[in-house]
């Protein structure tokens, strides 16, 4: 009996549920990530970057707007299509005149980009931190099992997730567009060969997956404090959830987005100091058992 | 070293430069002597790792953690033990070899980008770990203060000892790359399953190059405690890995004495514009976008290539690499 109070318990499942809303975030960052990398083979750490800026769009489209719920759905909206934007002009006029290059060049090229966009968002936005209100709707908590009081926002967080993760599975599985850049991650040659412009595809692909990196900046935008800096922890993190979940594979990113976030959140219950040593762990323990992730790598 | 780079006009600039270094500390104000300290045991480290990325076509994209670990290990050593400071600064490279035995026999199964982002990912686990655990490591703060033997205490003695230090360095390390040892590894970099076929064990010569780059990152790390007297986490962080990949880059990741270079311009560059502005990622970014579309083979590379139509023995790889499109 006690042993499943101890289960049950509300701090217990408060954290499982603080987990799985930081899964929704790692999520979507680390989708984008194994999107483009399972397709144009772009260890993209610019990626980090593309979630700070979508992150400080998201501050200043809801602040133009008047700082209220409308500015804040506007800005969901409008700041990952603004990082897109800004990915499609990078992906045209730099990346993709190196893709038959050694990854490393692409590597390094997508690090100089995040080194050149952490000096511009300081020199845009300054060293402050900002905060984003939360919408007005999803104020307050909520108690849920009769336990800790749970954000509003987070419950949106949760619904929000298996949205954008079936949308994304529709795309890829199911639309045109996305049939064309599985077979194009296979074979590129072999795409080109049946008179599909193979380069506007990558471009299309890369635009989805930085798209996906805004979202999550600006998703995450009312629930931290938007800083500089915010990109270095969250880039690392969203490359262990692509390994751990096999090179990209999509369901993977989801899979290792959940060990991720629940290894994050009920660490700290077990030992508050090192909690965050517990993901870490987890990703080793994975990748002992597993050297090329838990599902099937596209590679 | 120089030879191998410039031909016969190298060995006179090799003296020039090496009389150069010793006299240094005679006349340069005590800055540049700290400066110049720095900008040898990073060029060091940048060389280190070019062994295992340049001669090995390793993707060792985390570097910075064998610094960091050598470096922490000898600072723990000096400060907790009571030992010798020499003890100290000679356990940091054996400290960091040992890690990259472990790393490496976990990633070694794997090749290319996922050895790279399996090694980035144990990497930051250390990284946490050193970061988070404030009573051993100091934490964030990381250790200050480190006791260092009075010969090598002051600035010149530092500067004294990083240099002899570095240059016995990169002695071995020229002698390794050019031992059979280090023939089989551009060997096995150039064509693995042709370098397997003829008999040599592949994973065996990966796994020694990286304990080989281990050590010597340990080394630099030891000798950061001689001229900092400090230890901080951002060390072992992954950002100074690929910045450390930029300077390889930069002086020309096929030559020997490239990285070195590649550290001396970023160093120098870091502190010439700190002087004016705040922005020095921006600067390096735009540096680093011109050196991969326009200098793909760095800058000794560059002048390689200018001195001889046909370069020495690299050229194979270099030319696949870069220009195979």
């Amino acid at each position: 009996m006690e042993i499943v109070t101890a289960i049950f318990s509300p701090k217990l499942m408060s954290q499982i549920f603080v987990g799985l809303s930081r899964t929704v975030i790692l999520f979507i960052v680390a989708s984008g990530l194994s999107l483009i990398l399972g397709v144009l083979r772009i260890p993209n750490i610019w990626h980090g970057s593309l979630y700070m800026v979508g992150a400080f769009m998201t501050f200043t489209i809801s602040g133009v707007l008047g700082g209220g719920s409308m500015g804040f759905w506007m800005a969901l909206i409008l700041a990952p299509l603004g990082v897109a934007l800004v990915s499609l002009i990078a992906e045209r006029s730099f990346f993709q005149h190196l893709y038959e290059r050694e990854h490393l060049m692409l590597l390094l090229l997508t690090f100089a980009f995040s080194l050149v966009f952490g000096d511009l968002v300081k020199m845009v936005w300054g060293m402050e931190y900002k905060s984003v209100p939360v919408p007005r709707i999803f104020q307050g908590s909520v108690h849920l099992f009769g336990g800790l009081p749970f954000p509003l926002y987070n419950v949106f967080l949760l619904a929000i997730g298996p949205v954008v993760a079936i949308a994304l599975w529709l795309i890829v599985n199911k639309t045109k567009i996305g049939k064309i850049s599985r077979a194009a991650a296979v074979d590129r040659e072999m795409v080109g060969a049946v008179g599909i412009n193979v380069s506007w595809v990558f471009a299309f692909v890369f635009m989805i997956g930085c798209f996906l990196a805004g979202l999550g900046g600006a998703l995450v935008a009312p629930t931290v404090n938007v800083s500089l800096g915010m990109d270095h922890t969250l880039i690392m993190e969203a490359f262990l959830i692509v390994i751990i979940g096999g090179l990209g594979n999509i369901g993977g990113a989801l899979v290792g987005a959940l060990i991720f976030g629940l290894a994050q959140s009920l660490g700290i219950l077990i030992w508050p100091q090192f909690g965050i040593v517990f993901p870490y762990a987890a990703v080793i323990v994975v990748l002992l058992l597993r050297p090329t992730g838990l599902l099937k790598s596209t590679w | 070293m120089l030879k191998s780079t410039l031909g016969g006009k190298g060995r006179i600039l090799g003296g020039a430069a090496l009389i150069l270094l010793f006299l240094f500390p005679l006349f340069l104000p005590r800055f540049y002597i700290y400066l110049i300290s720095i900008i040898l045991l990073t060029g060091l480290l940048a060389t280190s790792l070019n062994l295992p990325l340049g001669y090995g076509g390793i993707f060792q994209f985390h570097h910075a953690v064998f610094y960091g670990v050598g470096a922490y290990a000898a600072a723990l050593m000096i400060t907790k033990s009571g030992l010798s400071p020499w003890i100290g600064f000679a356990v940091g490279p054996f400290a960091a070899a040992f890690l990259s035995l472990i790393m490496g026999l976990i990633c070694i199964r794997l090749s290319k980008l996922y050895f790279g982002m399996l090694q980035i990912s144990l990497g930051s686990l250390v990284w946490i770990i050193v970061y988070r655990w404030y009573s051993f490591t100091g934490g964030d703060n990381g250790i200050h203060g480190i006791p260092v033997p009075d010969v090598i205490s002051s600035p010149k003695g530092a500067y004294y000892f990083t240099l002899l230090v570095t240059l016995l360095s990169l002695w071995a390390l020229h002698k390794i790359i050019n031992s059979p040892f280090g023939s089989a590894l551009q060997g096995i970099r150039d064509n693995p399953v042709r370098s397997a076929m003829i008999g040599i064990n592949v994973k065996l010569h990966q796994l020694a190059v990286l304990i080989i780059a281990g050590f010597f990152a340990g080394v630099a790390g030891s000798l950061f405690i001689v001229v900092d007297t400090a230890v901080f986490p951002d060390m072992l962080f992954w950002t100074l890995s690929l910045e450390i990949l930029i300077m390889c880059l930069l002086g020309g990741w096929f030559t020997f004495l490239g990285p070195m270079l590649g550290a001396a311009i970023i160093i120098s560059l870091r502190t010439f514009v700190s002087g004016f502005t705040d922005y020095w990622t921006l600067p390096l970014g735009l540096l680093m976008m011109f050196v991969i579309f326009f200098l793909p083979n760095g800058i000794l590379g560059y002048i390689q290539e200018r001195l001889y139509r046909s370069p020495a023995e690299e050229t194979d790889f270099v030319e696949q690499t870069v220009k195979e499109s």
